[in-house]
Parts: structure tokens; sequence; C-alpha cells
């Protein structure tokens, strides 16, 4: 039932394929850091009908399932003339649902700063760009730096839904070796192990980070 | 019967609901069982316990859910275990959502103060005694909202059970978008579909935390 041979003449396909999981994750994590941030913004902005659009763009996508976006923009977007790669319209999709989830933690840090630090900077004549780049943000990313790398792996395990719009990546390589020699066996077992691998160490990392960060604002 | 467009697609979808809201009742059952086994056993006195439990959970919670349906779905008969894909579908989920929500019933527990124990301990009351008519009805109430939001994400990741053939709504879907092509209305509704089905659940939730935190600070 398990053939070991088999299962290491498929090993270097499937690291391959991997390179392209990792890329996705990081990529779409990139845009998601980026995307959050400006949704927190908006979300606080004092333009009503900003942040009410934002708001509910925040509600809708955090209700629907990442498989339904990914489907929707990869299908229906070419309707409209905008015609995405596989890996272009994953990363997109990837980025903006989590974006959507990031702008909650940064929601969190940002509240978490003492009403004094606003008044200070204020009282200084600071101006608002200057309050958020030099006061606000420095003070409210670094707390919740741990969340979000809860977040990275989060995204990392949801990668695999890229399959589904036919992105090569770990899985769908794990399915064309099973569809082609008829052995699932092996390879989707080789994927878990190494999601495993993977994301238990980047969460022992996360750890490591949070401890780090909490004897940090204990000086 | 003549519906007007894009509601004519909506029978079709309709059926898929049904399986997805089956199977969500289902897997978020199997997932309130097992979130608390897991729990208790990683609690228990006996450290063999505490250790199995954690393997499971980290094992649940390091892979990702797709690859478990794969594998329960393709590999697990090659060992004489034939799943349909609703059984599939309802285990892979209860068991993963299992081993993430035995991680709030775990922290509710150990969130209730000592003192509470120790008080029914003065009473002369038994262990059992103790934790199903003190720390339990403390605890139920701090886990609640958590398992609110766990059960939308539950409803949201039964889509995924479309990709192992099951014809839930997102199957239903992309059957109805092979036949008709008609992308736009389809992959619209079901995404408004998926939201009108999880949005009242949402202000449900957060209905109930404020309700809770009243009067509390």
């Amino acid at each position: 039932m398990w053939n070991w041979d088999f299962a290491f003449s498929i090993m270097p396909q499937l690291l391959k394929a991997l390179r392209i999981t990792i890329l996705a994750t990081l990529l779409g994590f990139t845009l998601a850091c980026i995307l959050g941030l400006l949704l927190a913004l908006g979300r606080r902005s004092t333009i009503k009908p900003l942040s009410m659009l934002i708001g509910g763009f925040i509600e809708f996508v955090r209700s629907t399932p990442l498989l339904a976006q990914l489907y929707f923009v990869f299908y229906v977007f070419p309707k409209f003339g905008l015609t995405l790669t596989p890996l272009v319209a994953g990363v997109l999709t990837l980025g903006v649902h989590y974006s959507t989830y990031l702008s909650e933690v940064y929601r969190a840090g940002i509240d978490a700063i003492p009403r004094g630090q606003w008044e200070a900077a204020t009282a200084l004549n600071f101006s608002r760009a200057r309050i958020w780049l030099n006061i606000i943000i420095p003070q409210a990313v670094p707390p919740v730096v741990p969340v979000m790398g809860n977040y990275l792996i989060g995204m990392f395990k949801d990668t695999p839904l890229l399959s589904a719009i036919t992105l090569v990546e770990i899985l769908q390589s794990a399915k064309i070796i099973g569809s082609l020699t008829f052995r699932y066996t092996e390879a989707i077992t080789i994927v878990g192990v190494l999601f495993l691998i993977l994301s238990y160490v980047s969460s022992l990392g996360v750890q490591k980070l949070e401890v780090r960060l909490n004897r940090r604002s204990l000086l | 019967m003549n519906i007007l467009p894009p509601f004519d697609l909506l029978p079709t979808l309709l059926v898929g609901l049904k399986v997805t809201i089956q199977l969500t009742i289902l897997s978020s059952i199997l997932a309130f069982f097992v979130s608390f086994f897991v729990g208790f056993c990683r609690l228990s006195k006996y450290k063999i316990v505490r250790i199995i439990s954690t393997i499971y959970v980290e094992f649940f919670r390091g892979t990702s859910m797709l690859v478990q349906l794969f594998w329960v779905y393709f590999v697990l008969p090659v060992f004489g275990l034939d799943f349909s894909a609703m059984h599939a579908g309802i285990l892979v989920l209860g068991l993963n959502f299992g081993a993430y929500c035995s991680e709030v019933v775990r922290s509710a527990i150990l969130a209730i103060p000592k003192t509470q124990t120790e008080a029914g301990i003065s009473l002369n009351m038994t262990s059992t005694q103790i934790m199903s008519k003190i720390v339990l009805p403390q605890a139920f109430v701090i886990m609640l909202p958590s398992y609110g939001n766990y059960l939308i994400e539950l409803l949201k990741c039964t889509a995924l059970v479309s990709l192992i053939t099951l014809n839930d709504l997102m199957f239903q879907g992309v059957l109805l978008n092979s036949s008709t092509f008609r992308t736009i209305e389809i992959y619209s509704l079901v995404l408004v579909m998926y939201f009108l089905l999880a949005y009242p659940l949402t202000l449900g939730v957060r209905w109930f935390e404020r309700k809770f935190s009243e009067g509390r600070a």
C-alpha cells in the first residue's frame, strides 16, 4: 500500500510545487498586510460614507467562503475584461480575504494606544499624517505581530484552495500525480506531512516571537 | 413556471443550500462533542492522555483542511475505509473544528477561578458535581461567543467539500456554470447566498456578546 521508492520518486515534483505554495502565501500575505492597514485606517475615517462602505466590504468578505470568492475572481472578472492568471487571481483573493481579518487585528492594536498619546501629539501640533506614521502605527503594530503570524500560518494552510482555480500548487500537483499513476496514497500523505512540519515549525516561531515581544514590553 | 433571471437559477442552488446547511449542522454537532472530549483530555491528570490529545490538536491544526479532506476521501479507501463524500465531509469538518474548539473549552475551564473549585470541595461535593454544577455552567457562558465564531467559520469551510464532489451550494454553482455559462449571475448569487446564511449568525454572536458583557465592564 505504501511504496517508499515511489514516494521518493515524486518528492522533487512535490517540493517544486511547494515553492509555488510558499510564493502564493508570501505574496498574498504582503498584500493582506498593506491592504489590511489601509482598511483599518479607512474604517476610522471621519468621512461617513467611506467608513461605512469599507465596513460593509469587510463584513461581506468575512461572511463568504474563500472558495466562492476565488471562483468569483477567477471566472467572473474575465467577463468584465479582466483576465487574471491563476497565480495572480489566487494571490489577489487570498490577500483581500485576509486583509479583512488583519484590519481587525490592526484595529485592536490602534484601539490599545492610550488617549494620552493622541493628545500629546495634538499638543505638539503634529499633522495627522505625522501622528499616524510616527506615533500611532509604530506603537500599534509590534504588539499584534504574533496575531498576524497566526494569520500567516492560517493563510498558508488555505493555499491548497488555489488548486480549485487550476493553480498547480502542492495539492494540485499531488492530484496530478495521483490521476496519472492511480496512486493517491503517497502523494497526498506527503503533502499532509509537509504542511504539518512547516506550519508546526512556524507556529513555534510565532510563540518565540510572542515571548520576546512580551519581554520587551515589560522592560 | 416563469421566474425572472437570475432567479430561475435558484431551484438548483437551493438543492445545494440544503446540503450545505445539513453538513453545517451535522459537523458542528460532531465538533461540539469532540471539542468537549478533547478539551477535558487536555486537562487530564494523566500525562499520556494529555500528550495524545495535544498531538491530536496539533495534527489537525497543523495540516490544511483541504488536504485532510482529500486524504480521507482518496487515501483511506486504499486501506479499506470507504466514505461517502457527505460522511467524509462531516468527519473532517467535525474533527478539525473539534480540535480548534477544544482550546475554547480548555481555556474557558481554566478561566474559572480556583476559589470556585475550592468552595465546592469545602462543601464536600464530588469532583463530578463540582465540574457539572459549578465550573461548567460558568465556563459555558464564556465559551458561547467563541463557539458562535467557529460555527461561522465552519459554515464557510463547508464550501471545500464541493472539491470532493459533494453537491453543496458551491458545487451546484460550479455545475450550473458548466451547463449554462451564466457565470456572473451564478457566482454572484452563490456569494450572496453564503452571505445571507452567515451574516445573521455574525449578528447573533455580537448580540450575545453585548448582552453577556452588560453590567460586567
